[in-house]
């Protein structure tokens, strides 16, 4: 252990330990703006700085261990009008129109501005103009220079986690500033759209597309037929920035807050995630029987970032990955074909949303393969952040509101379905039918736990061996880009074999996708998040997808089995069918 | 009323001049990899600062061009904005009555044809060639890109096994480098912003004197592949040593009796004593690396029959022969070679020079090194005769001063003209042409002419020519290794294009370099080979880095090495330079910046782990 003082108070913290650690042992919080434990300790914004004894200039307590004796004071007055002036040079070069920044209120630099007690800055307004302040405004990641601050947490969180290195520095000298690595346009880039950047930047600068004037749009025309599904993780999270506690922030209350929003039919994907286990299930038994697993694994296609990573980085893998859609494209093709015979409506009439937690999403509803001859599957994606918004915007106050049920026909949805949120999620799921389709009979609910995969960004990937039907199925799941780089290179080189592997390119899964709300405190959310769906499963009557009577109905009335002409042409896609704008460059 | 009165300095002039020097300083340590534009625009802001406003060009044609580079950067710029550049540029190079205003245009000038690629993307996209990447300077220029702050704090903090096991992460020399390498680590050292470079070369020799002798780590899991090292030099034992830790199995064939290369053969003891190269050698040889010495390549065994009998073959045979100047009587007798004249002495059958007259030609370290070998050896007198001006001499400044202070003579601005012998065939004189310093080359120096001065003769009883190596790739060449100018081509990767399995570097393919180029050369060929034979094996050192201190020491000067009192160190082969204190070495230390983690370091590129 290191004894230090902090502000006069005495604490001991064990070695290595930084200052600004150190101090919040001693219950001293520094304020700080680009630090973020574990992944941007690197002292760019120079908020954290404070005053040691004995040495010369002010210190950046948030990469720097203390050692033994050293006197730390965090509030005097050099202190102090260092971090004002700090702050005033990033507020000159940050477009400050709060009221029209969706992070207002959430805003790491707004908060330590408004805490110093910032009223004018001296320094004049610099900010970038003309071209070079342009983004594309189509494309689902929206970027505004203007309100970066170059703290490089979005860099280092898509290099050092999910090793795609979208964004870098450009430029040097005073035009230092983020921008898409190698000189490239978003659009040309393989950026896979997984949103980590967004969810931890700390200001408005980086967002995705707002797509909610169009959802508005929707509701307010009196020809189209509003259809909403909500994703799985999304209940988990939604209730967060509304102050809702999780108790309250039931899916059920959250259907009743899209009835209120004017949506005419509420569903929950969680019934498509069903389907899509009984799709995926089935191929994948199919593949796995016919040898077609020996070398390579099947891959889980539910997650659009990861769908388009391993096209990014490794198409010569893409014939890999199960031709099942995503629960919300099949949610969406069911939707049009089904549905819309069981209301007796206009396949077209249809405005058929979605609430994800995820901005790839948005990509993928837009991709030329996703429609049915009835029409693209999904015309919407909304983000959580959106719904959020949505809710705010209309002044629903979600507490107030009673619990409502989905709407009926694609209703019900089981345990299973729920925990697609989270990683692991799909492959217990899959296991759960796979072992039913095998042997008859179900496995208690809880036999696959095994693979729920570790929700903390921790490195590697989880393992587990299963026996179906006298065969042993080797399953992997992984989640974060990094890992499953790693993944797949043990898989290209032979060190490792699965037969069926999950990935989400989120850390964590969708419980920690790139659409979740931000955590004001900068805290990794996926875990518990995770957990909550884990719980909702654990308390559902219905574990097992196979016994959703909702699909059972969807097969015998409309799909047949599993595979079948008509399941292969709503529920399944060609992912070959489309390209990512760019195979990914030769690192330097 | 004074008519006249004596001028000093005010305050203000006396602290601007004390500025210019700190900027000079700063220039001249300049981080690689900033925007040449950018660079470009400031540099034209500080000359434009020099102007005293009489003549139009320079008050108003720098002050239109600031404005126009600035509209590139910024991406505001109209179509043809850099031909006006250009256009007004020339103008002013060609028209400002000074050159306070021609020389600033002259750069821009230079600059926009220069770099004009990178103008136009600025212009038209808003991008620049040249990405932030001034992570560790001294990391950054090292060939090897030795972890140089890391080694640094472990000195400080008294762990120098630590540090040079380090070290040998990605160079296996250090031992030989702490005394020999010409360290271009120091030439961008951000402690010159403060005041002056660490001295990183002494603080290394600092930590080899003092370390123990640990064996090496135990090489990767055998993986079978056989390969074959030709040459047993820096850049041969670089690759083999890493190989072999890789789990390959390395042979490596030396045309000599023994190891060593250049350092050996080329690198009088007494700056590298033979005890210490050997230790570098010993610690290779102890990862298992095989050695055929007194084997030729190309005469005992053939280049294909090695490509057959190995999965891969690296070539790293250096330069160890001369070339003639081509000057008459240049084959008399006692006309050495410095080449063939220190590889005698590093093989231990040095020449008698008692009583004679030595002159030697050239101006590189090569020549130093003979010239004060010579002088060792028993000269009467050493001269060392040179083209151009002692400032152009491409040796390292404190070799020339050791060799003045050691008795040589420095003749500089004459050429070489004829070489005279006696009636036995020995050499008797060297006539040389004097010489008179001209204009600018293409390379920056100040190039010599002949002079209006009759020619010279400098009488002596053995000339050494210290001028130009050649590489004897003649063997490789028949072996399907394809050459350009007489040296090995291989691609950037050390792969010799149009082969199966054959890689090279070193000086063999970029001609007499350095150490330290060598031994980089040597990594990259063993990375490239690992990869080759389907493999990713790293390498890596466990050495836990100690934190950076807080503050680093204020301004504060640079300890040098010591030379031994010069008149003593003629007489021996003892080495000439004594290594630092201990106090000098903690102060040293001391002084590192610690660029690895303050700065740009700790964000990105700040330590490579492992390779």
């Amino acid at each position: 252990m290191v004894n230090v003082t902090v502000n006069g108070k005495a604490v001991a913290v064990p070695e290595h330990t930084t200052i600004l650690e150190a101090a919040k042992a001693a219950g001293v919080d520094i304020p700080h703006l680009c630090y973020l434990k574990g992944l941007n300790e690197i002292g760019a914004c120079r908020v954290c700085c404070v005053e040691i004894e004995g040495e010369r200039n002010l210190v950046p307590s948030c990469n720097n261990p203390v050692f033994e004796g050293m006197v730390i004071r965090t509030n005097t007055p050099r202190v102090r009008s260092t971090r004002k002036i700090n702050v005033e040079l990033i507020l000159s070069q940050h477009d400050c129109h709060c009221a029209t920044c969706l992070r207002s209120g959430n805003c790491h630099l707004q908060n330590i501005a408004n805490d110093l007690g910032i009223l004018e800055n001296p320094y004049p307004r610099d900010l970038v103009t003309g071209v070079r302040a342009l983004w594309p405004r189509d494309f689902p990641l929206y970027r505004d220079t203007n309100k970066c601050i170059k703290c490089m947490r979005c860099i280092q969180v898509c290099d050092k986690v999910q090793g795609v290195n979208v964004w870098d520095l450009s430029g040097t000298g005073s035009r230092t500033r983020v921008d898409v690595s190698h000189n490239r346009r978003i659009k040309e880039s393989d950026c896979v759209l997984c949103g980590q950047c967004i969810t931890h930047c700390p200001t408005g600068a980086l967002r995705e597309r707002s797509d909610t004037e169009k959802a508005f749009a929707a509701l307010a025309d009196p020809d189209r037929i509003t259809v909403v599904q909500i994703a799985p993780a999304v209940r988990a999270a939604w209730g967060e920035s509304l102050g809702l506690p999780p108790e309250k922030a039931t899916v059920n209350r959250m259907a009743a807050a899209l009835r209120a929003l004017g949506f005419d039919y509420v569903f929950d994907t969680s019934f498509s995630a069903d389907l899509t286990i009984m799709e995926e299930g089935t191929e994948f038994l199919q593949r796995f029987k016919a040898g077609d697993t020996k070398y390579q694994p099947m891959f889980t296609s539910c997650c659009p970032g990861w769908v388009r990573y391993l096209k990014g980085h490794y198409p010569d893998m893409t014939a890999r990955l199960s031709t099942a859609k995503s629960p919300q494209q099949m949610f969406g093709a069911v939707v049009r074909n089904y549905l819309s015979k069981k209301l007796g409506v206009e396949p077209g009439r249809i405005f058929s949303v979605s609430i994800m937690p995820c901005v790839a999403k948005k990509a993928e509803c837009d991709l030329p393969t996703m429609h049915t001859e009835a029409g693209r599957d999904v015309d919407l994606v909304l983000t959580t952040r959106e719904l959020v918004r949505m809710i705010r915007s209309e002044h629903i106050h979600p507490e107030t509101l009673a619990e409502e049920s989905f709407d009926s026909i694609l209703g019900p949805y089981s345990g299973a379905g729920v925990i697609f949120g989270a990683t692991g999620g799909v492959m217990e799921a899959a296991l759960r039918s796979a072992y039913y389709l095998v042997n008859g009979r179900n496995p208690p609910p809880e036999a696959f736990t095994a693979v729920r995969g570790a929700a903390d960004g921790t490195p590697g990937w989880t393992e587990a061996e299963f026996d179906l039907g006298g065969s042993t199925v080797k399953t992997a799941v992984v989640s974060g880009l990094g890992n499953t780089r790693k993944l797949l290179e043990a898989v290209r080189a032979g060190r490792v074999h699965y037969d069926f592997v999950e990935v989400m390119a989120c850390p964590g899964g969708c419980a920690g996708g790139g659409g979740q709300p931000h955590s004001p405190n900068d805290e990794e959310l996926a875990g518990s998040r995770g957990q909550l769906l884990y719980g909702i499963d654990k308390g559902s009557a219905l574990r097992f997808s196979h016994e959703n009577p909702a699909i059972q109905a969807l097969y015998r009335e409309a799909l047949g089995a599993p595979g079948s002409e008509t399941a292969e042409e709503w529920l399944h896609t060609d992912h070959l069918g489309w390209d990512m704008p760019a195979q990914r460059r030769e690192s330097e | 009323m004074r008519r006249l009165s004596i001028e000093t300095p005010d305050r203000a002039q006396q602290v601007v001049q004390d500025l210019c020097r700190d900027m000079g300083h700063r220039v001249a340590a300049n981080p690689p990899g900033l925007c040449p534009v950018d660079l470009a625009l400031n540099f034209l802001r500080l000359c434009h600062a020099q102007t005293c406003g009489k003549c139009v060009p320079c008050r108003i044609g720098l002050s239109q061009l600031e404005t126009l580079i600035e509209s590139v950067l910024d991406q505001t710029a109209p179509e043809g904005t850099i031909d006006l550049i250009e256009s007004t540029a020339a103008a002013i190079a060609d028209s400002a009555d000074c050159a306070i205003g021609y020389e600033a245009a002259a750069m821009v000038l230079e600059g926009v044809r220069g770099f004009r690629e990178d103008y136009e993307l600025h212009a038209k996209e808003g991008r620049c060639i040249c990405s932030l990447k001034q992570p560790v300077p001294c990391v950054t220029v090292c060939p090897a890109h030795v972890d140089i702050p890391g080694y640094i704090a472990l000195v400080r903090e008294g762990c120098f096994q630590d540090a040079v096991d380090l070290i040998r992460k990605d160079n296996p020399f250090p031992y030989s480098c702490a005394y020999v390498c010409e360290h271009p680590c120091e030439k961008q050292c951000r402690r010159r912003l403060v005041d002056d470079a660490i001295n990183i070369c002494g603080i290394k020799r600092y930590a080899v004197d003092h370390c123990g002798d640990e064996a090496p780590p135990a090489p990767a899991e055998a993986t079978g592949k056989r390969i074959a090292v030709v040459g047993g030099g820096p850049s041969g034992l670089t690759a083999a040593y890493y190989l072999q830790l890789m789990g390959h199995s390395v042979t490596v064939f030396e045309q000599r009796e023994r190891l060593g290369g250049m350092l050996r053969y080329g690198i009088p003891d007494y700056r590298l004593p033979p005890e210490v190269l050997q230790k570098d050698i010993d610690y290779i040889l102890k990862t298992g690396v095989e050695v055929r010495t007194g084997v030729c390549i190309g005469t005992d065994i053939q280049v294909e029959q090695l490509r057959r009998d190995y999965d891969a073959l690296y070539v790293a045979i250096g330069a160890h022969a001369d070339k003639k100047l081509g000057l008459p009587g240049e084959d008399s007798e006692n006309v050495l070679s410095a080449v063939e004249f220190l590889r005698d002495c590093g093989e231990g059958r040095p020449l008698d020079f008692t009583g004679k007259r030595v002159v030697v030609i050239g101006g590189g370290n090569v020549s130093m090194d003979a010239t004060r070998t010579a002088i060792r050896l028993g000269a009467e007198s050493v001269t060392c005769v040179y083209r151009r001006r002692i400032d152009d001499m491409t040796a390292l400044p404190e070799e020339i001063e050791d060799a003045q202070a050691e008795g040589c003579q420095i003749l500089p601005l004459q050429a070489p003209h004829r070489i005279e012998a006696d009636e036995n065939g020995k050499v008797a004189a060297l006539w040389t042409k004097p010489q008179i310093i001209g204009s600018y080359g293409r390379d920056g120096r100040p190039g010599p002419r002949d002079a209006a001065e009759r020619e010279f003769r400098i009488p002596c009883d053995y000339l050494i020519i210290a001028i130009v190596q050649r590489i004897e790739s003649d063997n490789f060449e028949k072996g399907g290794i394809g050459t350009s100018r007489g040296a090995l081509k291989a691609d950037l990767s050390g792969y010799v294009p149009g082969t199966p399995n054959v890689f090279a570097g070193g000086d063999a393919v970029t001609g007499p370099a350095t150490v330290i180029r060598a031994v980089a050369a040597g990594k990259v060929g063993a990375a490239n080979i690992d990869s080759f034979l389907g493999y990713s094996h790293t390498i890596r050192c466990d050495v836990q880095i100690p934190p950076a201190r807080l503050s680093n020491t204020p301004p504060c000067g640079r300890i040098q090495l010591k030379a031994r009192n010069p008149l003593e160190a003629r007489g021996d082969f003892a080495l000439a330079t004594c290594g630092m204190t201990e106090e000098e070495a903690m102060q040293e230390a001391g002084r590192c910046l610690r660029c690895d983690h303050f700065g740009y370091g700790i964000f990105k590129g700040g330590r490579t782990s492992q390779w």
